[in-house]
């Protein structure tokens, strides 16, 4: 382990401010600690789980914020509880399956019995064997239920706090996040496509400064300029939300360049190439707007659009080093199968494999080894500028300055 | 295909298992040797390849790592993996055990076997990096045998990293 925070004079952020980052922040236990207390069990609004995931009573499934595994669980009447997987009595995990469905759910250890909102409705030998041993005869069940979580159900998306205190969801998200997310939410019936689960070796948060940075897609992810699902030219934005919590990245699926480019910085662009099936890059429209849409919900997902792919990017942080990804990709319950089709056909370009997603995977990876020892040196965010309002393109590091500003404030850093 | 149907003699089943287990360390030994190029050549235009998790297999799920419906999507990968794409250089090999004829119709076979890939950076030791199972259907086309399904359900709860070429 490392030095504690108050031993540990270096741990002072560069004077520059945030257009530096230190390297320790990815490395120091004692920061992933405090950002786990402060972020994922604090007063956020976690993603756990989507509504088609656990379409009837007593369907149940296991989910995690932060580092604590959750139960997301359809009850009797149809409401979604959250509650730690962790007995009442002894903290034994209850539920043991990723997903399933049951009537109620019984700790294997002493078999106390549990509803599926968590309320405790059985103590096996509460009143002891031929009169000796039991509860107390003061013993409250409703003492002793599952702990549960705040629950906040969105078109179909299902978000959890540990915080009693947290602002309402849609107070958290902000207007502007909370508008976007609705326009994936809107509460139209969904379809479970799939998972993706992939284990990153790098810190947590260099995936949220991957996610708001749209200066690396032009030039680490050649397939999306190659085949015109992304380009330097077109019409976009980039913007910080509450104060740089949140990041959207909005973008349009606009076809490939041709003539003079905007990507005439793009070294490794291969303009000649064409896909024997091109239907991997062919997005059908589907929203009105247009626009091609990456939120940042911190702290714990992103919510992905990309040519036809919806998806939940789950984040869940393993320690300083590691977190895991799981996608979930999803489409709508009364969409044409054709459809469906280019969504499992552009799901290519995410996930572990994807043609785009599997470059991110080998970065983070190196950010974090290249860093990882190199706690007292710093990173430099200068593209755009050095200020942290909302820009109209892409060419810019503004979302992850906006977001250091914001976390230093409320990491006290 | 229906997995019911009888098997034929155990002679013919035993030689049927010979020739698959062949075809199927002949597939692991160029994708060990970095010879993706010829990968699509065995399959049928009309296949269906994917590589995916026990956890989508299990329920019915379709998406998964890598889905490629009709050989333009996998020589699409190739492509990809050629001319676009990004990553850490590294070597893998593949073990492929435990060849199971399951059906036989005709010219065409379903088979399962197993697989490991282990995976090895040029500054780390092999590591394992998926097990899992394969589901085959295999075909006869003159004295060779071409993929008209080959699913990869890989065991893993989480890919390490990433997954770059072909299982
Ligand atoms: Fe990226």
């Amino acid at each position: 382990m490392g030095k504690t925070l108050e031993a540990e004079g270096a741990r002072v952020w560069p004077q520059e401010g945030w257009t530096r980052v230190p390297y320790w922040i990815y490395t120091d236990p004692d920061i992933y600690q405090r950002e786990l207390d402060t972020f994922f069990y604090g007063p956020t609004w976690n993603y756990v789980a989507l509504d088609c995931e656990v379409p009837e009573p007593g369907s149940y499934k296991r989910s995690w914020i932060g580092e604590r595994q959750v139960v997301v669980v359809r009850g009797k009447e149809g409401a979604i509880h959250v509650w730690e997987n962790r007995c009442a009595h002894r903290g034994a995990r209850v539920c043991w399956q990723n997903k399933g469905k049951v009537d109620s759910f019984t700790c294997p250890y002493h078999q106390w019995n549990f509803a599926l909102d968590g309320k405790l409705q059985g103590v096996p030998l509460k009143r002891g064997v031929l009169g000796k041993g039991g509860m107390p005869a003061d013993f409250d069940n409703s003492q002793h239920g599952l702990k549960a979580l705040r629950v906040h159900a969105e078109g179909g998306s299902i978000w959890a706090s540990f915080d009693e205190n947290a602002p309402s969801f849609a107070d958290y998200c902000g207007p502007d996040m909370h508008g976007y997310v609705q326009r994936l939410f809107k509460g139209r019936s969904l379809k479970l496509l799939g998972y993706n689960r992939q284990l990153i070796d790098s810190n947590w948060k260099i995936y949220i400064e991957n996610l708001k940075d749209p200066y690396h897609a032009t030039l680490l992810h050649s397939f999306l300029i190659t085949f015109g699902l992304w380009r330097a030219d077109t019409q976009s934005e980039s913007v910080p939300t509450e104060g740089g919590k949140h990041g959207i990245m909005i973008s349009r699926n606009v076809g490939k360049k041709t003539g003079s480019s905007g990507t005439g910085e793009i070294k490794r662009l291969k303009n000649a190439l064409e896909l024997a099936d091109m239907d991997t890059v062919t997005p059908q429209r589907e929203f009105d707007d247009g626009k091609v849409v990456g939120l940042s919900l911190f702290p714990s997902v992103v919510l992905h659009q990309q040519a036809n792919t919806l998806g939940m990017r789950h984040i869940i942080p393993k320690g300083p080093g590691s977190f895991e990804l799981c996608w979930t990709y999803y489409g709508y319950a009364d969409e044409e199968p054709s459809l469906t089709r280019l969504r499992l056909r552009h799901a290519n370009l995410y996930g572990p494999a994807g043609f785009v997603a599997m470059e991110d995977g080998e970065v983070l990876v190196e950010c974090q080894q290249g860093t990882s020892a190199y706690g007292h040196r710093q990173a430099v965010l200068e593209m755009g500028g050095r200020e942290t309002e909302p820009q109209d393109h892409m060419v810019t590091e503004v979302l992850i300055r906006a977001f250091y500003k914001w976390y230093r404030q409320e990491m006290g850093l | 295909m229906d997995t019911t149907l009888a098997l034929p003699t155990g002679v013919e089943v035993a030689r049927l298992r010979h020739e698959l287990r062949d075809f199927y360390e002949e597939i692991a030994d160029l994708l060990d040797d970095d010879r993706i190029e010829d990968f699509p050549a065995h399959f049928t235009d009309d296949c269906l390849y994917k590589v995916t998790s026990r956890e989508n297999f299990r329920e019915g799920l379709q998406a998964g790592m890598m889905y490629c419906d009709g050989i333009g999507m996998l020589r699409d990968r190739v492509l990809a993996l050629r001319e676009t794409q990004v990553y850490e250089p590294r070597m893998w090999r593949h073990f492929v055990s435990g060849v199971k004829i399951l059906a036989v119709n005709g010219d065409t076979v379903r088979t399962r076997s197993n697989f490991l890939v282990t995976e090895s950076m040029s500054d780390a030791n092999p590591a394992i990096f998926l097990v899992g199972q394969y589901l085959d259907l295999a075909v006869r086309r003159g004295d060779r045998w071409l993929f008209r399904e080959r699913i990869a359900v890989c065991d893993n709860h989480h890919v390490r990293r990433s997954l770059i070429v072909p299982v």
